[in-house]
């Protein structure tokens, strides 16, 4: 599970310290603005009435389960669909109606989609030659791109003779020859398999930087879009439900299906008893009436129902009662571990029936664990591990 | 093992035993025809190999056996080479326009909503279901001076009733049936080439700033030749060894081999000249056979 926090955005939760948030500067002019963008296939709303500003240089990813529009609005941008409703800008200029021939974006496509009559030299020099560049540049540019997708030695292959990971490097270099204003990155990694796509991802990181160009990247894994993105859009049936950097996405997601949808999330149900500044107390049907405290403000009042979101790895489990604290303390029974290697994650159901999954590093090598199945334990968590959530 | 080898045997001996009795033995008595000399005779040609002579009448009859017809077929004075000639001429012109007809057919077929598809596909087998002779008829009931296109022309004022057009007997009208009989074969390979061809290329080709004329030309034309091939191919062979479409649609001057190699069988009854006009014939055709193999092999290699 990744944290979240990627190196190069540095964003420390509340924001004070940043070294690249462009979206926080009022000044700032976005590269790229969807303005009340929406597109319908027939009946389908594909995207619906959506309004977002990326900034250049920004490594930005569309997150979302299939079908949620994200890609949808990748191609608006590209050109392969034009908005039904709605304005896109790139750069200041309006680009709907554009053909895609004429914009200044590149797409890497999930396919790849090389083309597999040509080597790959010719694949990467297809955008150069149809801008009509010089013999000489084109050369130059190829070469560079090889180099930088390391891929000197591969240059008179053609794509089947080439492995999985090589053709979505020779994709990749043919995306970004042309230093497009964007590169859309649809569902980039895909393809490959774990180790390799992690080790992509920083790749792509590194060349976004090196290159200093503009990313859009439409994913549906979460971890990905947490270890390349400046920030995360998480798309929901043609709406963006959250747009923030990684880490306040993972840990002030903004709705329960934020929470849901990245990460692993307990969802405890609780009505508000009290509402204080930077705090609200709550009370569950768990264990009659368990207290739950959360530091956080909340727009709610006292009866109203709400949910605390919790990460697994927030949630302390202890075979004695833990002495520190009165709330977010649940007695249950241990109903499934999951040993992970790295972690133990333990399903403790609790009084009442509800859930919870606290996970637990596994500091030492022992093979046998202090808690077992059907041992009564406690979970507990900090007031400021959890988040309330009101929809 | 044993068992398996010998199953595999099987399977690899029955597509053999096939060639060899439809194609193999068959060519050998032709051409063995071809090296026999006319005879008033039945069959009307000698030696004839009869098995049960014994030993020495065979060898005999092999000593009897020359090229003298093949020399008679390419000799200058005969108008043999003129006719296969041609007939490559008409082939090739035909299946040109066989390419061009058809390219944008199946273009467009390969292009339709999937679900209409498989009725494009059957309506373009469809002209099958009527004989092949009756649809050659039925050209000349249009073609004709008083035919339907005649009639039609005269109708809208376009030509005058006095001069209709002369197609008829022609080799544009060997043109036109040409181009209508064997359009399916055309279309049909180079179809499944352009519906197999990935539609996310040409969105690459635009997204990388090549408009969709260019992309033609760059991505769906390199892509779809073994198409090309296949369907040129399949609608040259048989249009360079046509009978009836010569026959009925041409005039007296359209020199076809076919229609010269069914003169020599039926009309001069000359089995053995006509023999080696086929064999002949064939060496012609192995040429764009063996290319098109060697195509085929280049192609496999790219999978």
């Amino acid at each position: 599970m990744s944290t979240g926090v990627t190196e190069k955005t540095q964003t420390t939760i509340g924001g004070i310290r940043r070294k690249f948030a462009p979206w926080t500067d009022p000044a700032a002019v976005p590269l790229i603005r969807y303005e009340n963008v929406s597109k319908r296939f027939g009946e389908f709303t594909a995207v619906d009435n959506l309004s977002l500003d990326i900034y250049e240089r920004e490594f930005f990813a569309l997150l979302g389960p299939s079908g949620c529009g994200k890609t949808t609005l990748m191609r608006m941008l590209a050109g392969f669909e034009d908005p039904t409703e709605g304005r896109i800008t790139l750069a200041g200029q309006d680009i709907v109606g554009m053909p895609p021939y004429k914009r200044q974006t590149n797409m890497m496509f999930q396919s790849y989609a090389l083309f597999p009559h040509m080597s790959v030299w010719d694949n990467i020099a297809f955008g150069l030659k149809q801008d009509r560049m010089g013999k000489g540049d084109i050369t130059a540019r190829v070469e560079e791109m090889l180099k930088l997708v390391k891929l000197e030695k591969f240059a008179k292959r053609k794509p089947h003779q080439l492995s999985g990971g090589q053709r979505q490097r020779v994709a990749l270099a043919r995306s970004l020859a042309k230093r497009p204003k964007v590169l859309l990155l649809d569902e980039p990694l895909g393809a490959l398999d774990k180790k390799l796509r992690e080790e992509t991802q920083f790749e792509l990181m590194d060349i976004q930087m090196q290159l200093g160009m503009t990313f859009l990247i439409v994913t549906h894994d979460q971890e990905e879009a947490m270890t390349v993105a400046d920030r995360i859009a998480v798309m929901d049936h043609g709406k963006l439900i959250q747009v923030a950097p990684p880490a306040v996405i993972y840990e002030q997601p903004n709705s329960r299906y934020v929470a849901d949808f990245v990460g692993d999330v307990n969802i405890i149900e609780a009505k508000v008893e009290t509402v204080a500044p930077g705090n609200v107390s709550l009370y569950t049907g768990i264990g009659g009436g368990a207290k739950l405290s959360i530091a956080q403000n909340v727009e709610a009042k006292p009866g109203d129902t709400a949910f605390v979101a919790i990460r697994p790895e927030k949630v302390r489990i202890d075979v004695d009662p833990p002495a520190w604290q009165e709330a977010n303390c649940l007695r249950g029974e241990v109903w499934d571990i999951g040993y992970l290697g790295d972690l133990s994650i333990y399903h403790v159901e609790l009084e009442g029936g509800v859930r919870i999954k606290a996970a637990k590093p596994n500091l030492t090598r022992m093979v046998e664990r202090p808690i077992t199945w059907e041992d009564k334990v406690w979970v507990s968590w900090l007031p400021d591990s959890g988040v309330v959530l009101t929809r | 093992m044993a068992a398996k080898a010998k199953g595999r045997w099987l399977v690899l001996a029955v597509p053999y035993l096939w060639l060899l009795v439809l194609f193999l033995v068959p060519f050998l008595i032709v051409f063995k025809i071809s090296l026999s000399q006319d005879a008033i005779a039945q069959p009307p040609y000698e030696p004839v190999f009869d098995l049960a002579a014994g030993w020495d009448a065979i060898t005999d009859a092999f000593s009897q056996l020359n090229f003298d017809n093949y020399a008679y077929v390419l000799s200058w004075d005969n108008e043999f080479i003129e006719a296969y000639g041609s007939s490559l001429w008409i082939a090739g012109i035909s299946t040109l326009l066989l390419l061009a007809v058809g390219y944008p057919i199946a273009y467009g077929m390969a292009r339709a909503p999937k679900s209409i598809r498989p009725t494009l596909l059957m309506l373009v087998i469809l002209p099958f279901w009527t004989s092949f002779l009756i649809r050659v008829y039925a050209w000349i009931g249009i073609l004709s001076p008083e035919g339907l296109l005649n009639q039609l022309l005269i109708a809208l004022g376009i030509i005058s009733p006095d001069a209709p057009l002369q197609i008829l007997a022609t080799d544009t009208a060997v043109y036109i049936g040409i181009v209508y009989s064997y359009l399916p074969f055309m279309i049909l390979p180079l179809y499944s080439a352009l519906e197999k061809m990935d539609e996310t290329l040409l969105e690459a080709a635009a997204d990388l700033g090549c408009p969709p004329f260019a992309a033609f030309w760059k991505i769906t034309w390199p892509l779809s030749l073994p198409g090309v091939f296949a369907g040129c191919l399949l609608c040259f062979i048989p249009a360079v060894g046509e009978f009836v479409i010569p026959d009925l649609l041409g005039g007296s001057d359209t020199m076809m081999i076919g229609k010269v190699l069914w003169t020599e069988f039926s009309v001069n009854r000359s089995w053995t000249v006509s023999s080696a006009v086929a064999v002949l014939l064939l060496l012609v055709l192995v040429v764009p056979i063996v290319f098109y193999q060697n195509v085929q092999a280049k192609e496999m290699e790219g999978r």
